[in-house]
């Protein structure tokens, strides 16, 4: 990991969350907020259908920088500053991408991107490691 | 329109949760991470840990019962129905492993209008057992049309 440069692409993580995903979150996280689990409940707020928790993304930026920087140790990230912005959906491909910002000595800083498509879930995410 | 900011400062009653193997596999599960040391005991201990030791964001899971009543006090006025999850900064100390005790203390720090919309900022501070910083989180929640 030494070999790290600012403007390196990190190792894309891809994952869809099938129907039932935000059920098992729910169950794992504490949050049971209805606009998560019950589609007919987000529709009548206006929302689309069930949308993902942002912690749930948040946790696949987390899974994403760990497992390509740091072989999934979880000690190696320090800090994940995230800001949620379009919904993300079940049962759509989430694409994880992330860009070295910066290197100082064991410290990298990742810009990292959560997208379904064209739509940014999680933007502007800055994760911040210590690689061995 | 002015926004009712009595509660910038507030702190709540540190809430206490104890983290289990179960909980940490059920969660890591849910995220689709595969690595043994969230899931074996000898995998975990092998690994320098002291038990099976949970992923970063797993943060959530001990931090949010603490949370709730702060987000939910009256006197911040949240809107509920208009409010979404912001913005989030974890910062990690400690890995948190199954057997640990961790005590979290929320606190309001700032609530402000922006553009027709009502910013509720949240710190939390969570320590383990034998008072080691394990998280500091900021939690932004937004509130539209205020």
């Amino acid at each position: 990991m030494a070999d790290l440069e600012v403007g390196d692409q990190v190792q894309e993580l891809r994952v869809t969350p099938d129907k039932y995903l935000p059920h098992r979150y729910a169950g794992a996280s504490g949050d049971f907020n209805p606009i998560h689990i019950d589609a007919e409940f987000a529709k009548a707020v206006g929302l689309p259908g069930n949308i993902l928790h942002g912690l749930y993304s948040m946790g696949l930026v987390a899974r994403a920088n760990a497992t390509a920087l740091a072989g999934g140790d979880p000690r190696a990230l320090k800090r994940l500053s995230v800001q949620f912005r379009g919904m993300g959906l079940p049962e759509q491909e989430i694409a994880v991408s992330g860009t070295v910002k910066s290197v100082e000595g064991d410290r990298v800083v990742v810009d990292t991107v959560a997208a379904q498509g064209e739509n940014q879930i999680i933007r502007n995410a800055e994760a911040e490691l210590r690689i061995k | 329109m002015t926004l009712k900011n009595d509660a910038i400062g507030k702190e709540w009653p540190a809430s206490t949760y104890q983290v289990g193997r179960e909980k940490i596999r059920e969660y890591a599960t849910a995220l689709g991470i595969e690595n043994p040391v969230h899931f074996d005991l000898e995998a975990a201990r092998a690994a320098g840990f002291r038990d099976v030791v949970a992923p970063p964001m797993f943060c959530v899971v001990y931090a949010l019962p603490a949370m709730a009543p702060a987000v939910l006090d009256p006197e911040v006025g949240i809107n509920f129905a208009t409010m979404v999850h912001g913005g989030q900064d974890f910062e990690w100390g400690e890995p948190a492993c199954s057997g640990d005790e961790i005590t979290t203390t929320p606190k309001c720090t700032e609530i402000y209008e922006k553009e027709g919309k009502g910013f509720y900022v949240f710190e939390s501070n969570s320590v383990n057992h034998d008072g080691e910083q394990v998280l500091r989180g900021v939690w932004t929640n937004i509130v539209r049309g205020v």
